[in-house]
This record gives structure tokens, sequence and C-alpha cells, in this order.
């Protein structure tokens, strides 16, 4: 490590924080800029599970509100694709690997939806999990990402009272409105048991090393489930985990995810990971020569 | 790139500063418009907003100060000292003035 | 039924449908900026949609959303030019700047006729459908102006005009024809309009998927 990277490093572990123009060594910034695209990625393939459901909302209410947090999405995708734009990789080349395959995105954007319960459990738990690592990321050393992380985690805590207020109503509604989010939550609750990751500890994580994650995988999975376990039991339900159980220190014990599915699932081999990827390629196809053209011949 | 970069800012309040939002592609100003209204807007959070193309934002982020400039901020002033020195001598004590603490 | 009521389904219908066939680009629209910016004007329009509905509701003794989902097929008034499935983006500009144009001619009649109720709606409408105009007018100008977007406009606009004139009453269409000849700055073809008395096969299409969550439990059920 040169001297310069070295100063680099002992700024950012201090605290320091780092701006768009500023130097920062080669290895921060592909780790940075991968970081935020996987980030920006999951934002714009989050939209797909949802989308089938726009359709189909029961109510007005409903179908504005399920609109408007898909909206959002498509919004954060925008900001973080914007940050990645200008680390140097333009939205144009992150697409273009996203639809090969050659990038990642989160885990549970991998799984199909099939009922309305889906969109009440995704939108009140997968959310809740994704918003505990992105405050986290308020502290990012990386001051762009950080800033936008500001208007995303605001924009996303809407989402989760909106996804709380859809299973309140089916969990207070007919048997069969009650065993739509039973169901759902029986078949999401392993997806967001490995959405933060493995327990890699903190000191191992080169994100945390150079400050681009501040919180270790799993800090943010027993925060996940000290905040939303007693949540989801309150309503009588229950959840696919014969060893869930608080401890008298307040940690979570739990059933250890199947590490090796989860590297299958976001390497592309999800039950749905194929599907999602070919509709994104199509649909990008459709409206390419807009791009190309609108954009292309403004400049 | 083949389309322009707008650089957007918004006054959350009336009577509060115009601060960097974040920034929109666009082919034109009349596109950028619509969209920096919708992505920096649309829940009512801001009540005005600049639009700035890039490439006419200029940067200053270097500020020289080698010969101690702290005589311009207050960080430069140190009186304590001195005004116990000034009331020593002056026999006098804030507590024993008409209004006085 | 009044006449009165049937015009304010009438025009619910028309937001309904177009607002569900715009939200269909959620999430896919040719680029993100763009897809931020579209989603709120299907928004919008299912806003529209739920305030006509909750005024005729009001008189029908009925709610919103009954009005919204739970008529059968041959009850809704919708103009064919909204039932279309999901056009490609030439068409969805296209579609979207005539029903606009066509709407703003039908929301100024309605201010100026003698129902204030009526006319505070259809005022209300008119100050957000403004921005949708100023929207579907810079992409009708940039596709004209570009060489691959101008043909493929081209033919969405004439495909799609007998469905526009649909939209309105025969009174109005001349005015449609002045202001699409006026922006085009070229004569319309005069066509049969494709007016209400029919609806396109994909309106049964669309209302089976949008229905379907909510027929799955008993009527009166929560959602």
């Amino acid at each position: 490590m040169d001297g310069r990277t070295e100063e680099f490093l002992a700024n950012v572990q201090s605290g320091g924080l780092v701006e768009a123009g500023d130097w920062m060594p080669d290895e921060y910034r592909a780790r940075l800029t991968k970081f935020v695209e996987m980030h920006a990625n999951s934002e714009l393939m989050g939209v797909l599970p949802e989308r089938d459901w726009i359709l189909r909302a029961p109510t007005l209410q409903r179908k504005l509100a399920l609109t408007a947090k898909i909206q959002d999405e498509a919004g954060h995708a925008q900001l973080l694709y914007r940050v990645v734009e200008d680390l140097g990789k333009p939205r144009e080349a992150c697409l273009d690997d996203l639809i090969a395959g050659r990038a990642k995105f989160h885990n549970v954007f991998h799984y199909p939806t099939k009922s309305w319960g889906d969109v009440g459990v995704i939108a009140w738990l997968v959310d809740a999990a994704a918003i505990i690592s992105q405050k986290a990321l308020l502290k990012c050393s990386y001051a762009p990402y950080a800033r936008i992380m500001r208007k995303i985690c605001w924009e996303e805590s809407f989402h989760i009272l909106h996804g709380r207020d859809i299973v309140l109503t089916l969990v207070t509604g007919t048997e069969g409105q009650r065993e739509l989010v039973q169901e759902a939550l029986d078949r999401w609750w392993k997806p967001l048991m490995m959405f933060h990751g493995n327990p890699i500890p903190a000191e191992d994580d080169p994100m945390v090393h150079w400050r681009i994650k501040s919180q270790a995988n799993e800090e943010a999975r027993q925060q996940f489930l000290e905040g939303y376990v007693p949540e989801v039991w309150e309503l009588g339900l229950t959840l696919p985990d014969p060893e869930l159980r608080r401890r008298e220190d307040g940690t979570w014990e739990y059933t250890e995810p199947d590490w090796d599915e989860l590297r299958a699932v976001v390497t592309g081999h999800g039950p749905a990971s194929e599907e999602r990827i070919a509709f994104r390629r199509l649909s990008r196809e459709d409206v390419d020569w807009v791009s190309r053209t609108v954009l292309a011949e403004a400049a | 790139m083949t389309s322009r970069v707008f650089e957007v800012f918004r006054r959350e309040r009336a009577g509060a500063p115009m601060q960097h939002a974040g920034s929109v592609v666009a082919p034109d100003a009349r596109f950028a418009e619509i969209y920096a209204r919708e992505q920096y807007g649309r829940r009512g959070e801001s009540e005005a907003l600049w639009l700035v193309p890039r490439e006419a934002v200029g940067e200053i982020d270097e500020f020289v100060d080698e010969f101690d400039l702290k005589y311009r901020r207050v960080d430069g002033y140190s009186i304590k000292e001195r005004l116990r020195e000034a009331r020593a001598r002056a026999g006098t004590s804030l507590r024993d003035l008409p209004g006085g603490r | 039924m009044t006449s009165r009521i049937d015009l304010i389904l009438t025009l619910a219908d028309d937001e309904l449908i177009l607002g569900w066939r715009n939200s269909e680009w959620t999430g896919i629209a040719p680029f993100l900026e763009e897809d931020v910016a579209f989603s709120s004007i299907a928004q919008n329009e299912i806003g529209h949609a739920r305030a006509l509905y909750e005024l005729a509701a009001r008189e029908l003794g009925t709610d919103a959303d009954a009005l919204a989902f739970d008529r059968p097929l041959d009850e809704y008034r919708s103009a064919p030019l909204v039932e279309l499935r999901r056009l490609e983006w030439a068409r969805t500009i296209a579609r979207h700047w005539l029903y606009e144009t066509a709407d703003a001619i039908r929301l100024e009649a309605l201010q100026a006729a003698d129902d204030p109720e009526l006319a505070g709606i259809a005022a209300k409408m008119g100050r957000e459908e403004v921005y949708h105009r100023i929207h579907a007018e810079m992409w009708i100008d940039r596709l004209l102006a570009s060489q691959e977007g101008r043909p493929r406009l081209d033919e969405a606009l004439a495909e799609l005009w007998p469905y526009a004139l649909g939209v309105l009453d025969e009174d109005l269409r001349p005015e449609l024809v002045r202001r699409v000849e006026a922006k085009l700055e070229r004569v319309m073809p005069a066509v049969e309009p494709i007016g209400r008395d029919q609806h396109e096969a994909e309106l049964a299409e669309l209302l089976e998927e949008m229905t379907m969550v909510r027929r799955s439990a008993p009527a009166g059920a929560q959602w």
C-alpha cells in the first residue's frame, strides 16, 4: 500500500468523508462502484416481483399506494445509478451487465410472488430488512452515497407502513385472507433470513475496512429479528423456524441458513432469476430505440 | 454519455436555503424540469427547485491558509486573559455594575 | 340513471382505465427519470377517477371501489382509446397526447357548464393535467424532431386517430381536429370515429385481471 493510499485509509477509518471529485485508491473506487451498482440493480429488479400486482390491486387506495411504492424503487434506482455514473461506470454499461447476468442483485428479488399476501409481506418485511442496511449506510465514507441514502430511507418508511397496513387488513379479514399472509410468510422467511448475508466478522469484511459499510451482517440480522419477529408473533402468525427464539441476553437464535444456497441464488440460480433477467432484457429491447434516438440525438 | 446531467437544488420550505438534492439525466432542459419535479418534489418535500446544467457549475475546493488568517475569525481572538487583567486594574466586577449579573 | 351520473362515470372510467394502462409502464419505461414521471401521471389519473367515482357513489348509494371494480363489463363507459393494452412507446406517447388534448377540451366545456360541483372537479383535474400536457407535448416535439422517432410516431398517430375522435361527443370533435392539426402542422384524415358504443376485447382481459384479487374473497371483504 503506498503512502497516499495509507493516508486515505486512515482518513476514512477515522470518520473522514470522500466526495466524487476527490482522489481515491483504485480498490476503494472498484469496491464502492460494485457495491452501489448492486444496490441500484436491486432497486431496479425489486420492481419486478411487485409489478404484476399493480394491475391486480384490489382497491383504488391500494392501487395508488402500490404504484407509488414501485415508483419510488425506480426513483431510487435512478439516484443510485447516478452515483455509479459519477464514479465512472455509465448506466448503460450497468444495465448491459445486469441483463447479461454478469451483475448481482439482492437475493429476495430472485423469488416469485404468488398472491396478494406477498405484496403485504414484501412491503412490510423485505423493506424493513432493507431499511436496516440502508440506515447503516448513512454513515458511509462516500458522502454522495450517504446523502442520497437519507432521501431513500425517508421514502421507504412509508413502504413499511403500507405493507403492515395490508397485512393487518388481511389478518383481520376472512380466514382465506389471513391464510394469504401466513402462506406468504412461510415462503419468504428463508430468503429474509439470508437477506443480510453470511455472518462474516466485521474485521474480515473489506467493505467495513474501507468504511463503505459500517455494520456487520449479523448485527443487521439481529436488529431485524429484534424489531420484527415480535410484531409478526403478536398477530398470531407463525414463522417456519422451530429454533427461532430470543435468549435472555437479547440475542436471537435461529436455524443457520444454507449460505451455499444464498450464493447460488444471487449468482442467478434462484427460482425466478432467469425469468426476471429475461423480462428486463425484453423490456429494455422494446424501448431501446427511445434512449438511442431521444437521448443520443439530444447530444 | 450522450445526454445531459442537470444538478438539482431544492428549497424545503419558505426561507430555507437552496440545497443540492441530486441530479437528473435528460435530453434537454424541458425534460429535466419535468423529471426533477417528480424526482425531487412529488411528495411536496420541496417548495422550489433550481436546475443547473452540470457544465455550468464551477467548483473551488482548495483554500490556502499558509500565513495564519485567523485574525478574520472569532477563533483568532483570545480576550479572556486581557479582560481579567483590565477588570482587575479598574477594580470592577460585572456583578457590582447596574443591571449586572 | 341520470345523464349527469352518466357523464361522471364516463369521465371516471376513461381516467381509471387509462391510469391502469399507463401504470403498466411502472418499472419498465425507456429510462428511469421517465419511469418516475410517467408513474406520477398514471397515479394522477387514478386519483381523478377516484374523486369522480366518489361523487357518483354519493348519489348512487355505493362507494368508489364498487364502481371501479364491481360493475359488469357492459356498464363501463370507457372509450376504446384507453382500453388498448400497453402499447410500445411511440403509441403510448401518441395515445397520451391525443387523450390529454381531447380531455382538455372536455374539461373546459365542463368548467363552463352550469354544474358547480362538476366544474370544481374539472378545474382541479385541469390543474394537474396541465403538467400531463407539458409532458406529452415535449415528447411529441422530441419524437417529431427525431429521425427514427418521427415515422414511429406518425404511424401511431394514424392508427389511433379514429380512437381519439371517439373520446369526445360529436360537438367537441372539430376542436380536437383543430388542436391536433395546429400542433402537427398537417391535415388529419376524415375518418369514422371509434366511439363508446363498442369495447375493445382487451377491456375484458383487463377487468378480469384487475378484479382477480378482489373477487377472491366474498363481496364486502376489506382489502
